[in-house]
């Protein structure tokens, strides 16, 4: 994908960004060179290759269903912008 | 011209796991708000999620549970969104690589769609993913609690093989029993451990192009759904029939106002840029893991209903009774195939048995509730507390079937083995219970009540045959209830024939 494809105003929205004028041509431009390095790769013959999205060979890594301690309370809400009734208070949602 | 409804259920169900999916903490309703929280299920930079194997585990039983096949090969993808309930501002979900796929659900009805009294809904996918956290909504905030935040949760994704809401209600149901039969959750909808999404759209007769797909959000009972299409269908109907043109919208049901209506659109429809998840490395279920799974599997609840009412003669009802209570269920199964009317054993269970251990259990809870003792607390007596034996149940049946005691003398008998656990022979004989059939005695009765009570052989004499009742029970209690009822109606009617 060519750099002029990208809508990075639609990105940065959905990356809840809001960009400058300037940040917008400065991020398309550096956007631009990551993708064309990614198409570098397309360069590579990876016939045979399974298609896979960890460098890890390793499948099936789990825990045993058990409790352990939560946080208390207290550090849980350390950092909330605010707080009140022991819940995290957010701008009001308004669906 | 007419038309027809389409409708798919997609239904989120928590998972009956002790734990969260990532992380230890409980999976607990009700806690103290954020008190069952750590930093993976907050979504702090740098955790590591981790499944939880039961979650996995009981993924697949639904699966088995639902007529899925296994693939050998499913992932966790993240689906990207913000939103304040969300902490990691993605969810942890199964995308294109689920645990379950193609199953289906087979449960008893008669409406529109079914064929010979059953009805069929193909299961697209039944996928794992993890819960969020619950939004309340205050004056001029809103404030989020993450108790639920991580739970694991089952999506049960259906085909749109539904025609109406009665299906989609006998659907929800038989699908509710299998997952509490199964142990897989315990679908309680009060505690919202059963949640549902509803696609409905609408077509003409005879078509097979699908209309605009209205989705309605969050409902939280199946009477509700149930509801919610009997208001949306004719909706839907009544535009398409006016010439609007329906668009791909989501709505909401007022329960209230019993109304669904359009929810806000979002300015960008949804992007949600699944990828897959780097912290977490796929599954490949193995042979012995799935062997493991599937010894889990239980007999469905339709199937038992069905078996019940074969293998025992008993009604519909009796069987439905074995099926919610699978222990009592087993219990009676262990007598009813010593006994030659299993009926019989059926009706002691359900409506004797059943009932003295509910009235135990009220009394019992009282009394250690006023000692102290939290509601949660209280011992409540089962089954295997009983203080007689099975074989013992099935020696009263046999009294009774023999008509060596009545029935109003079996309650008796049976009062008394439940609190003091003595064989029934016994208590028979140590309170003279035992039924007289010996016809010289009865008659010696019948003449007696027949003299004492002109007035009622006089109703009967001129056509009153109810009036028999009252000579009947006058007999009943000169034999101190002993007597054979049905051969105190025949005496009686002899006598007063003559």
């Amino acid at each position: 994908m060519a750099a002029a494809e990208i809508n990075v105003q639609y990105v940065a929205n959905l990356a809840r960004l809001a960009l400058t004028p300037d940040e917008e041509k400065k991020l398309s431009a550096q956007l631009g060179g990551i993708l064309g390095y990614i198409e570098k790769l397309k360069e590579l013959d990876v016939t045979g290759v399974e298609p896979t999205a960890h460098a890890v060979p390793l499948v099936n890594v789990t825990r045993a269903d058990e409790v352990r301690p939560s946080l208390s309370h207290e550090d849980a809400l350390r950092n909330a912008p605010r707080q009140a009734g022991g819940l995290f208070l957010v701008p009001k949602i308004v669906e | 011209m007419e038309y027809e409804a389409v409708i798919g259920l997609e239904t989120h169900v928590q998972l009956k796991t002790k734990s969260k999916m990532w992380c230890g903490c409980a999976n607990a309703f009700g806690s103290e708000p954020n008190t069952n929280v750590c930093p993976v299920c907050l979504g702090m930079p740098g955790v590591l999620p981790v499944p939880n194997d039961e979650a996995l585990r009981l993924t697949v039983l639904t699966g088995y549970l639902l007529n899925c096949e296994i693939p050998r090969f499913a992932k966790f993808d993240r689906k990207s969104y913000f939103y304040p309930d969300a902490s990691k501002n993605y969810q942890l979900t199964q995308f294109d690589k689920p645990s379950t796929a193609n199953g289906f659900v087979d449960f008893e009805f008669s409406g529109l769609g079914s064929v010979e009294g059953m009805g069929r809904v193909r299961i697209t996918r039944a996928h794992l993913e993890e819960d969020v956290g619950k939004n309340s909504h205050l004056e001029r905030f809103s404030g989020v609690d993450f108790n639920r935040a991580g739970v694991p949760l089952l999506e049960i994704v259906s085909e749109p093989d539904i025609t109406g809401s009665d299906m989609a209600y006998e659907y929800l149901n038989a699908l509710k029993d299998i997952l509490i039969h199964g142990g897989v959750s315990d679908c309680d909808m009060e505690k919202g451990m059963v949640r549902c999404d509803v696609n409905v759209s609408v077509r003409p007769v005879g078509t097979r192009e699908l209309g605009a797909k209205i989705e309605i959000k969050n409902m939280n009972s199946f009477s509700g759904v149930r509801r919610a299409l009997d208001y949306e269908i004719p909706r839907q109907i009544a535009a398409v029939k006016r010439g609007d043109k329906l668009i791909q919208s989501t709505r909401r049901w007022d329960d209230v106002a019993g109304i669904t209506e359009e929810m806000r659109t979002k300015e960008h429809a949804h992007d949600y840029r699944y990828f897959p998840d780097p912290d977490l490395m796929p599954l490949a279920p193995t042979e012995a893991w799935l062997a493991e799974v599937k010894s889990r599997v239980v007999e469905l609840p339709l199937a038992r209903k069905r078996r019940f009412m074969q293998a025992y003669q008993l009604p519909a009802p009796d069987a439905e009774s074995f099926v919610n209570d699978v222990p009592l269920g087993n219990y009676f199964e262990a007598m009813a195939g010593l006994s030659k009317s299993p009926k019989a054993v059926a009706n002691w269970v359900i409506n004797n048995l059943r009932a003295k251990i509910a009235e135990a259990n009220t009394r019992d809870a009282a009394e250690q509730m006023s000692m102290g003792i939290e509601p949660g607390e209280v011992k409540r007596l089962t089954l295997t507390d009983l203080k007689f034996k099975p074989e013992a149940l099935l020696e009263l049946v046999g009294l009774v079937e023999a008509k060596a005691i009545s029935n109003a003398a079996a309650q008796q008998v049976f009062g008394e083995m439940f609190d003091t656990g003595k064989a029934p022979a016994a208590i028979v004989q140590e309170k003279g219970l035992a039924q007289v059939s010996d016809t010289g005695a009865i008659e010696t009765f019948c003449d007696e009540a027949i003299a004492a009570n002109p007035a009622p052989v006089a109703d009967y004499k001129a056509g009153k045959v109810a009036a028999l009742n009252s000579l009947k029970g006058q007999v009943m209690k000169l034999s101190k209830g002993k007597a054979n009822p049905a051969l105190v109606g025949e005496i009686l009617e002899r006598k007063l024939k003559a």
